[in-house]
């Protein structure tokens, strides 16, 4: 087994560079709000994602109330619920959970986890974070300008979004691809950084195979993002143009309101490629973060190490790479030649083969382990649940002919929303409830937590899984109302309006969640050091929460992996990662 | 035993509300029911993974909640396991994979015999075109659009003016017979769909794009647009009216034909201009 990387040994490589000093703050200002500090750069991201998550949370409640009950409520009009639908997606897709993940799970852990001081780049790392909030706050002034926000679907496809009968021509459009381009500038600023800290700055004896996941995760979606988010920026440059100056790249002849436009010669088809050739790795964007981080949880609190563990990262891996080539899954009815889907069929369902395994290596995790009911872990269990839910609803969509009748239908909308909404998010809760005594030295509530957890997981179950039947049934996404027809029976309407009180529900769990991160940081329970006993090195820093460089006066070695629960013949249940060969945890009696 | 109920329940409730839940396909009106056999059998072998999984968390959360004189094992991996793992999962995605493509091979084959007639999309209303006594389609461009020629039919295309228009009104098809359905769009994107036939595909200005099918029972079904478009998108509807032989031989006779509406509207025109100069 000596080729397997969780083998402890003594031996640690000599350092092969002195250390090069950190920026030190001077003033409140550099410390806490121009900050190069990435654990204060990664609060600031998770705390600007959260307050524009919100915008898009109480948006998709306006959503919700315009399903469940048409012609009820009059400030709700067409022009405004497409708007309402488009910011809600992209924001979700983009600006809370890119940001979330990589900007606010990436900052605060990779270098704590690979036992570094801070990142390789602090000046861009900042420089970053106050791109990003450029864009939000890009993002959102296109609700006070002239024509409101766009209303063209977050998927923005021309020759809608820049045409006069859709809502935000004027401004929306606009302020919206400039805004993306921004984050995409923003985030490459960071992604560099977490790409060449996990490369470069590793302290001695971290291996890439003794990586814990949840590096591994952030690392490959990283690589993902910078190579995939570069289609976006030329696709919206492309689209800016056409817009502001009248080229042709999207739009072919055209004729408005009987009128012939001056646009000729462009492809409608080829903005869809350039979107989901972002678009699908974007969904893994979001998802592989989160298979770190679950893996992480799930291993720290069933006591027991990760089961199989390169697989694990190969399987990162592999995913990360067919995940480019699987991007036309999304335009099987789009028009593009029919052959192709053939190829992107046969790919799309290769993808779910590794998939798959990461599913049974988490519930392999849970066999024989000594698990403890934690919020960290009822949440991965949800996690878990939704994740293989949204997983085979993905089966029937990967599947070209089968995709034919159920695309753009409701269908689609309940399959992404539980693997790339719903599932993602329940992670994104577990990590919080899991490193929340980090950050600030305190628990969390546990009641309010539970509370938090039922209703979450259960409530957005009830919304998610029947939504699929009435995409079965045929009814359409992105409609404003489904008026009349002669195949949707009454008990829909009734069903939508189940959904939406659902969806309030949850919503206002989500509000006894925000209570309960305000509340504990005065209230809660004084958290011990390492509560959890978990191996990785973020738990093992001198301080909690840890303090400006991390690990003190000396960095950590580390002799193994992280995933040393429950090792036969000795006595705690967890070696810390940078405990040697033969000795025990520190902080385990 | 409470978390592992639940999940219990979350299967269970999940089978159930799948067996009686009153929304499912609508009946199918069209010869696609190899689409909803795939669906089935989708249905069928992620099913029972679902199931299988869910099962077995229940069962390892009961069987191994923490207790404090009991220890996790230590098996860091099980290549055998891994790897049956791996091979029956290929071999479940290839059971799905392999009719799907067989059906979608039999989608974009058009048969020989299919009569092909023509959608046109724009914001938002839906317009037809049959082939005229000649049994073809003149050719049509977006930039031959006119007040009169409002689908841009081409005027010096012989075979173009015998078409049949419809325009804003109900589609009739006659039950039986395939058709290939062309679509074009003059605007933006639309797409052409209804659901008892199980098809649909985006209509692509710039560009014309097509499926087939052969409609197989009589009745009047909804056409939707599935294509967000503007503000309207919602309610861009139409309805198709599929008929028996003689039914649809009746209608089509009543419709009017290409030449015939230019000729109407140059009336039109000349009689509004005739009384303005009165
Ligand atoms: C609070 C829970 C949420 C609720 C109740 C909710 C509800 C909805 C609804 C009703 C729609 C419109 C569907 C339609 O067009 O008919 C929608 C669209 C969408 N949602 Fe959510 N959503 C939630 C959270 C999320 C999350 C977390 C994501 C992140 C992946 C997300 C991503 C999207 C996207 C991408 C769209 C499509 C927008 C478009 O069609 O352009 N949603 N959501
Ligand atoms: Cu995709
Ligand atoms: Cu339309």
């Amino acid at each position: 087994m000596a080729d397997i990387g969780h083998d402890a040994a003594d031996y640690a490589p000599p350092a092969e560079l002195e250390e090069v000093d950190l920026y030190h703050a001077k003033s409140w200002i550099t410390k806490y709000v121009f900050s190069q500090d990435a654990k204060v750069i990664g609060i600031q991201y998770a705390l600007t994602a959260t307050a524009i998550g919100l915008v898009a949370l109480v948006l998709s409640w306006l959503i919700r109330l315009q399903l469940g009950f048409p012609d009820t409520f009059n400030f709700i009009d067409a022009a405004g619920y497409y708007q309402f639908v488009t910011m809600h997606g992209m924001i979700m897709v983009v600006y809370l959970l890119t940001a979330l993940f990589l900007g606010g799970f990436g900052n605060y852990l990779i270098p704590l986890m690979v036992g570094a001081r801070d990142m390789v780049f602090p000046y861009v790392n900042m420089l970053s974070f106050w791109i990003y909030f450029l864009a939000v706050l890009v993002l959102v002034s296109s609700w006070f300008l002239p024509g409101g926000p766009t209303g063209a679907g977050w998927t923005l496809y021309p020759p809608q979004a820049i045409m006069q009968g859709t809502p935000g021509r004027e401004w929306g459009i606009i302020m919206m691809l400039l805004s993306l381009a921004l984050f995409i500038i923003g985030f490459t600023m960071g992604g560099l950084n977490y790409v060449v800290t996990i490369l470069q700055a590793r302290t001695r004896g971290m291996t890439l195979m003794r990586m814990p996941l949840t590096v591994w995760g952030i690392f490959v979606a990283t690589i993902l993002a910078l190579l995939a988010f570069p289609a976006l920026f030329v696709g919206a440059i492309m689209m800016l143009l056409d817009r502001v100056l009248g080229t042709s790249f999207f739009m072919p002849h055209i004729v408005e309101l009987g009128e012939h436009l001056k646009y000729g010669g462009g492809s409608p088809i080829l903005f869809q490629h350039l979107f989901w050739f972002f678009g699908h790795p974007e969904v893994y964007i979001v998802a592989l973060p989160a298979f770190g981080i679950v893996s992480d949880l799930i291993s720290t609190h069933a006591r027991k190490n990760v089961f199989g563990y390169r697989m694990m990262v190969w399987a990162l891996v592999a995913i990360g790479g067919l995940s480019f080539i699987v991007w036309a899954h999304h335009m099987y009815v789009s028009g593009m030649n029919p052959y192709f889907g053939f190829f992107f069929a046969t790919t799309t369902l290769i993808i779910a083969i590794p998939t798959a395994l990461k599913v049974y290596n988490w519930v392999l995790t849970l066999w024989k382990g000594n698990i403890r009911l934690t919020l960290p872990m009822l949440f991965s269990l949800g996690f878990i649940v939704t994740f293989v839910n949204g997983g085979i609803t993905g089966l029937f969509l990967g599947n070209v002919v089968v995709d034919v009748p159920l695309s753009d239908t409701l269908f689609v909308v309940a399959h992404f929303h539980m693997v790339m909404g719903v599932a993602p998010i329940m992670v994104i809760f577990g990590a919080i409830y899991h490193w929340y005594p980090l950050m600030t030295g305190r628990m969390l509530h546990e009641g309010m937590g539970k509370f938090h957890f039922w209703i979450t997981f259960l409530g957005a179950y009830l919304i998610y899984f029947p939504m699929h039947y009435l995409g079965f049934l045929g009814m359409p996404r992105r409609y404003f109302e489904m008026g009349e027809t002669s195949f949707v029976p009454e008990s829909a309407a009734t069903l939508n309006e189940f959904i939406t009180v659902t969806a309030l529900i949850v919503g206002f769990a989500q509000m006894v969640f925000l209570f309960n991160l305000y509340w504990s940081r005065r209230n809660g329970i004084v958290a011990e050091k390492n509560p959890w006993h978990a191996n990785s090195l973020e738990w093992q820093t001198p301080e909690m929460p840890p303090g400006h460089g991390n690990f003190g006066k000396e960095l950590p070695v580390v002799y193994r992996w992280p995933y040393d629960y429950s090792v036969p013949g000795v006595e705690a249940d967890f070696i810390p990662q940078n405990v040697p060969a033969g000795g025990t945890a520190t902080g385990a009696e | 035993m409470f978390v592992a109920i639940i999940l219990i329940l979350v299967a269970v409730g999940s089978v159930l509300f799948h067996l009686w839940s009153p929304w499912w396909s609508t009946p199918i009106a069209s010869n696609w029911g190899y689409i909803d056999d795939t669906i089935d059998l989708t249905f069928w072998i992620t099913g029972v993974v679902y199931i299988l999984i869910l099962f077995f968390m229940a069962y390892c959360v009961w069987k191994f909640q923490y207790r404090e004189d009991r220890r996790a094992d230590y098996e860091p991996e099980n290549n055998k396991l891994e790897w049956g793992l791996t091979i029956l999962t290929t071999l479940g995605v290839a059971g799905m994979l392999a009719p799907g493509l067989i059906v979608w091979n039999d989608f974009i084959t058009v048969p020989k015999e299919a009569t092909a007639f023509e959608v046109v999309g724009q914001q938002w209303a839906w317009n037809y075109r049959l082939p005229g006594k000649d049994g073809k389609l003149g050719t049509a461009a977006t930039q031959n659009i006119t007040d009169e020629n409002p689908l841009g039919i081409n005027p010096n295309d012989p075979s173009g003016q015998d078409d049949v228009l419809i325009q804003s009104e109900d589609l009739h098809l006659e039950v039986g017979k395939p058709v290939k359905v062309l679509m074009r769009s003059i605007d933006v994107l639309h797409d052409f769909y209804v659901p008892q036939f199980r098809a649909k595909m985006d209509m692509v200005p710039g560009t014309i794009t097509y499926f087939w099918m052969t409609p197989t029972r009589t009745g009047t079904f909804d056409v939707l647009c599935a294509e967000l478009c503007g503000v309207a998108h919602h309610a861009m509807r139409s309805k198709v009216v599929v008929d028996n032989a003689s039914d649809y031989q009746t209608w089509l006779a009543e419709q009017e034909t290409f030449a015939q509406s230019i000729a109407e509207a140059r009336n039109k025109t000349k009689t509004i201009k005739t009384l303005a100069s009165k």
